[in-house]
């Protein structure tokens, strides 16, 4: 009896500590228009609405990242007149993707030991050459050269201001999705900072992903590439073949 | 209309793809070449990555030779023999030149390889069409007497064969040898290679003209489905829907292009057909001496 009263009293506990967590909205709640951002036959890049409730005062960051992989940079000189790709480093951890979106710039809110700890604006992105030999003389510009290629091709945005409070808590922004944009688990983390203080985090998942008739062709050719290969083959001599027929009747 | 191609991993207008198809489509069905030297650099001018455009390129040919290799089948103009041996080097040059295709690639000198081909190609074909089409225009008919029978060091090569539909007793190895360079340059450029097979069946080997084209179409499929099947397995760069659009477009204007033919004044049309050639191949040497827009460049390894 005792002992059911104590596990009464607990799970109530429970409860009320939960609903009061509730109630104090002292985390950050954010929500995608879209939890899956799919590529389509007619896709050519997208807009994500993100939208959330900030707890307190204070700036919001936004930053999404693509999946992490290895980048080959290469660096193109002249030889007779032409130019040749030469020298070339493997950078590990980059992200496939990276925007972000804040309230305000960046500097008026946000300490640099924050900001380099999360990895939060490019400047802090730490990427590092895998193989370090090979990059005696400095890999400084080929990392520079990343950034400007990423953000060239629209798959590095930087561009703070873009994220909005409606109010006091209540905020929104666009993440800009381009057509080139590659597949994966994409992690959205918000940053709620006060006065110069990391107050909350806030970390969401976004997949995306291809659909229908692209996905499966992509699927085929990767995993299947020799049935792939013969499927070509055939499709390629059977059209030659109905357009001889059709043509020779005509 | 944009459509995304699932290989090439962007998307592209459908309509100027199907016009593209269909203009190129019109030339070969004009000229009597495949086209295939015209449609791959169009496709790295449209942002197709050049990988992808070769071998996309090698399986819209196969439909193109199936297409005209059954026309000449039907009236007998088929050298089945010489076929199969310049098809054997062929499988044996394509084979070699897929795989390296994938050197290059892993090394990141592949689409320097290609453009440097074409460059090479466009500058000798656009050359020598121009010339010729000029020389015609002035001259007036200069009859060409066919060489009769001549003995040269060829003809002292050993594995002797006789191929009865060219009426030719040559040594082997020189089918072979073209084969295996066409096929080389099918792996390599994404074209069935007839720019280079034809002028040497007939200056080369001395094959009568009437079985040329047709013996040429039977080895580029062949070819070019090797080159396909290779390039889907060890380089996955084979995009199906880019191809099927071009071989629409394709088929359709080659239809065109044969009926047009007949109508226009073939050295004139000849002409313009060599200055497109050379403006394509100007085009592909100033991008690759201009100074580029970023000299470092982001690069993928092997597969994808």
């Amino acid at each position: 009896m005792i002992k059911r009263l104590f596990t009464l009293t607990f799970l109530s506990a429970v409860l009320v500590f939960g609903l009061f967590r509730v109630a104090s909205a002292s985390e950050i709640t954010v929500d995608l228009a879209d939890p899956v951002v799919q590529i389509t036959a007619g896709f050519s890049g997208t807009d994500l609405l993100l939208f959330g409730v900030a707890p307190g005062e204070g700036d919001i960051v936004i930053v999404v990242r693509g999946p992490i992989h290895d980048q080959i940079v290469r660096k193109k000189d002249q030889v007779l007149g032409v130019w040749v790709n030469r020298d070339e480093i493997t950078l590990e951890n980059v992200p496939a993707f990276y925007a972000m979106a804040s309230n305000r710039a960046l500097d008026e809110f946000l300490p640099g030991g924050i900001a380099n700890i999360h990895q939060i604006g490019l400047e802090n992105l730490q990427f590092q050459p895998k193989d370090k030999s090979e990059v005696a003389g400095g890999w400084d510009h080929f990392r520079h050269a990343l950034l400007r290629n990423k953000q060239r091709q629209g798959l590095y945005t930087w561009d703070p201001l873009t994220l909005i409070f409606k109010g006091n808590r209540l905020f929104r922004t666009k993440v800009r999705f381009p057509a080139n944009v590659s597949v994966g688990t994409f992690g959205i983390e918000t940053y709620l900072i006060r006065k110069g203080e990391l107050v909350d985090t806030h970390t969401t998942l976004l997949n995306v992903r291809k659909f229908g008739v692209e996905a499966s062709v992509y699927d085929f050719a990767h995993r299947q590439s020799f049935a792939y290969g013969i499927l070509a083959i055939v499709i390629a001599c059977f059209a030659g073949w109905a357009a001889n027929a059709a043509f020779r009747k005509a | 209309m944009q459509i995304y191609l699932p290989i090439a991993e962007m998307s592209v207008n459908i309509f100027l793809l199907l016009g593209l198809g269909g203009g190129v489509g019109m030339l070969s069905g004009i000229f009597g070449v495949g086209g295939g030297f015209l449609m791959t650099p169009l496709l790295f001018f449209m942002g197709i990555p050049p990988a992808v455009a070769v071998a996309t390129e090698a399986n819209q040919i196969v439909a193109s030779s199936v297409s005209g290799v059954l026309a000449h089948w039907r009236r007998g103009n088929v050298d089945i023999k010489m076929g199969g041996v310049l098809l054997f080097g062929g499988v044996l040059g394509s084979t070699f030149g897929v795989w390296l295709f994938s050197v290059l690639r892993e090394l990141g000198y592949i689409d320097l390889v290609i453009k440097l081909s074409y460059v090479v190609f466009l500058t000798i074909i656009g050359s020598l069409m121009l010339i010729e089409s000029v020389k015609s225009m002035r001259a007036t008919k200069h009859a060409v007497k066919s060489k009769a029978h001549r003995h040269t060091w060829m003809h002292g090569l050993p594995f002797k064969m006789r191929f009865r539909k060219s009426r030719l007793y040559i040594s082997a190895l020189l089918p072979l040898a073209i084969g295996f360079f066409v096929g080389l340059l099918a792996a390599i450029m994404g074209v069935g290679g007839g720019f280079v097979m034809v002028p040497a069946m007939i200056y080369l080997l001395g094959m009568p003209t009437s079985v040329v084209i047709g013996t040429s179409l039977l080895q580029i499929i062949f070819v070019t489905a090797n080159v396909t099947l290779l390039q889907a397995i060890n380089n996955q760069t084979v995009d199906v829907v880019l191809a099927m659009l071009l071989m629409i477009g394709g088929v359709i204007g080659a239809q065109v292009g044969t009926r047009i033919g007949g109508l226009l004044n073939g050295e004139q049309l000849r002409g313009l057909l060599a200055l497109i050639v050379l403006g394509v191949c100007a085009k592909l040497s100033f991008d690759l001496v201009v100074t580029p827009e970023d000299i470092y460049s982001l690069g993928t390894r092997g597969g994808h």
